[in-house]
């Protein structure tokens, strides 16, 4: 399946690249689309961008590594009652608690 | 021929059907969105290319793969014609998991790609792949709307993802599998499961609206706003596998929405006593059930205004990170201490939280409160800010 799910999409590029016309771009035509301008701070400059980002995917590895613990649990869960509920609720609560900092730390506002 | 090459002639076969079928689909639908858009606003669609439109697809198909296959300069080549592919091949494969029927109902063969025991993991899992071809996408056009659209993209879908895997937990809880069919099978017997985690379906539906990068959750592609997002540099038919990539993601949170929460290709049970076996017709009621859930994707957008960024991460994670983590313990103790209920309570539970978020959130408050100029971060919120 994946295999020809990746099979029609590089045929789909090889076709385009095949039957398109094939002129010389000029130096404008290839240029970044910058509203006409010259492309100025583009990403080899040395622009950075907000810690935001690094921020959200640190949080999402870490709650779903949560998410991968809970799976095994939630699908074993009603053989395991009612101890599992409270290992469950342990769990969580521990979760919440780094949560719950996150969330004083303001970590999650985009000013 | 022996055996293992016949089902993998087989299964081969299969898998070109479902990805034709879905490329297919692909391009009505979006003819589809966009008469039912015209139709929405009191206009007709586009109704030029054929009858009714119907040959609209095919012109811009034919259009886009004879179009000029631009590199811009700054790009990385070899990312930049890759990341289309990873795009499309992950929404395609995510897709051939689900089961549109019993086993070996369609000519005696079972009607699905693959089946894994773990289907709902995998599923999650080759979504979170989605996320590399729309980042990579960004990056390599080497501009920087390009790699804004990417990484706001990238960290919307992540933040939702998250959502999306603890709101089905509830639901694993009940059935106690993570394979698609013992999920439908345990519908069939038990009534559908949207009845019994009606909270969970609905950050689930939330979810799958912003991991999918639709309205109201669509501005990394806000054109009046940065753009293009990722895909501003992408001509031609690279352009139209991201677009691809993005329909296809909805074709199959649909059937993902049906599968899991309302009994997948059963169809209702009650209606067997009209017509005999009606509800184990083949494929009728998952084609039913996908197109429902594909028109309200395009009902909402045509309804809705788009959230801001910061308002888009702060509802994903105050809002429906916690409350998926609470239909989580809900029903963690629904299911520990139920005593003698039935799973009609857990029923009026879920149905009660889902109201009162309702009567919680923005869009109800308004309706009786005065509309007022409104303070930033007074959105609903779980945690507080």
């Amino acid at each position: 399946m994946l295999l020809v799910a990746l099979g029609i999409g590089i045929v789909a590029v090889i076709a385009s690249a095949i039957l398109g016309p094939k002129r010389r771009g000029s130096r404008t035509k290839l240029m970044a689309y910058e509203s006409g301008n010259d492309p100025e701070g583009g990403v080899g400059t040395g622009q950075r961008f907000p810690v935001h980002f690094y921020l959200v995917a640190m949080l999402f590895i870490v709650f779903d590594i949560e998410t991968a613990f809970f799976y095994p649990l939630a699908v074993a869960y009603q053989k395991l009652i009612p101890f599992a509920f409270f290992e469950a609720i342990t769990f969580v609560l521990l979760l919440l608690v780094g949560y719950v900092y996150i969330l004083k730390k303001k970590v999650l506002e985009w000013a | 021929m022996p055996d293992w090459l016949a089902t993998l002639l087989i299964s081969l076969l299969k898998a070109v059907l479902v990805v034709l079928g879905l490329l297919t689909t692909f391009a009505y639908m979006t003819l589809v969105e966009r008469r039912l858009l015209g139709r929405m606003q009191l206009r007709p669609g586009p109704n030029r290319v054929g009858p009714m439109g119907l040959l609209q697809p095919a012109a811009d198909a034919i259009k886009s793969i004879f179009k000029e296959d631009l590199n811009v300069t700054l790009a990385d080549k070899l990312v930049y014609t890759l990341a289309p592919i990873v795009a499309i091949g992950m929404a395609l494969t995510a897709f051939g998991g689900l089961p549109a029927g019993p086993a070996r109902s369609l000519f005696g063969e079972n009607p699905w790609v693959y089946n894994l025991d773990t289907g709902i993991l995998a599923l999650l899992a080759l979504t979170s792949m989605g996320v590399y071809g729309i980042f990579l996408g960004g990056w390599a056009s080497g501009s920087k709307y390009p790699i804004l659209g990417g990484l706001r993209s990238s960290a919307q879908m992540i933040s939702y993802e998250l959502g999306m895997g603890l709101s089905i937990l509830g639901l694993l809880m009940l059935v106690g599998t993570t394979s698609f069919q013992g999920i439908v099978g345990w519908q069939a017997q038990n009534g559908v499961l949207f009845l019994f985690q009606a909270l969970g379906f609905a950050l689930f539906l939330i979810s799958s609206f912003a991991e999918t990068n639709r309205t109201p959750f669509d501005l990394p592609e806000a054109e009046q706003e940065i753009v293009a997002g990722y895909l501003t540099e992408y001509s031609a038919i690279k352009w139209a596998l991201f677009q691809m990539a993005e329909y296809v993601n909805m074709i199959t949170a649909s059937a993902v929405m049906a599968t899991l929460f309302f009994g997948g290709w059963k169809g209702p049970q009650f209606l067997n006593a009209l017509i005999p076996g009606i509800s184990d017709w083949p494929l009728v009621w998952l084609i039913a059930k996908i197109a429902f859930f594909l028109f309200v994707f395009i009902w909402v957008r045509a309804t809705l205004p788009r959230l801001r960024y910061d308002q888009l991460m702060r509802f994903g994670w105050k809002l429906v990170l916690p409350l998926a983590l609470a239909n989580t313990v809900m029903t963690a103790a629904f299911l520990a201490f139920r005593g003698q209920g039935g799973l009609w309570f857990l029923a009026v539970l879920s149905f009660a939280a889902l109201a009162a978020l309702l009567v919680m959130s923005d869009r109800v408050r308004v309706l009786w409160n005065q509309p007022t100029v409104r303070r930033e971060g007074e959105m609903s919120s779980a945690g507080g800010d």
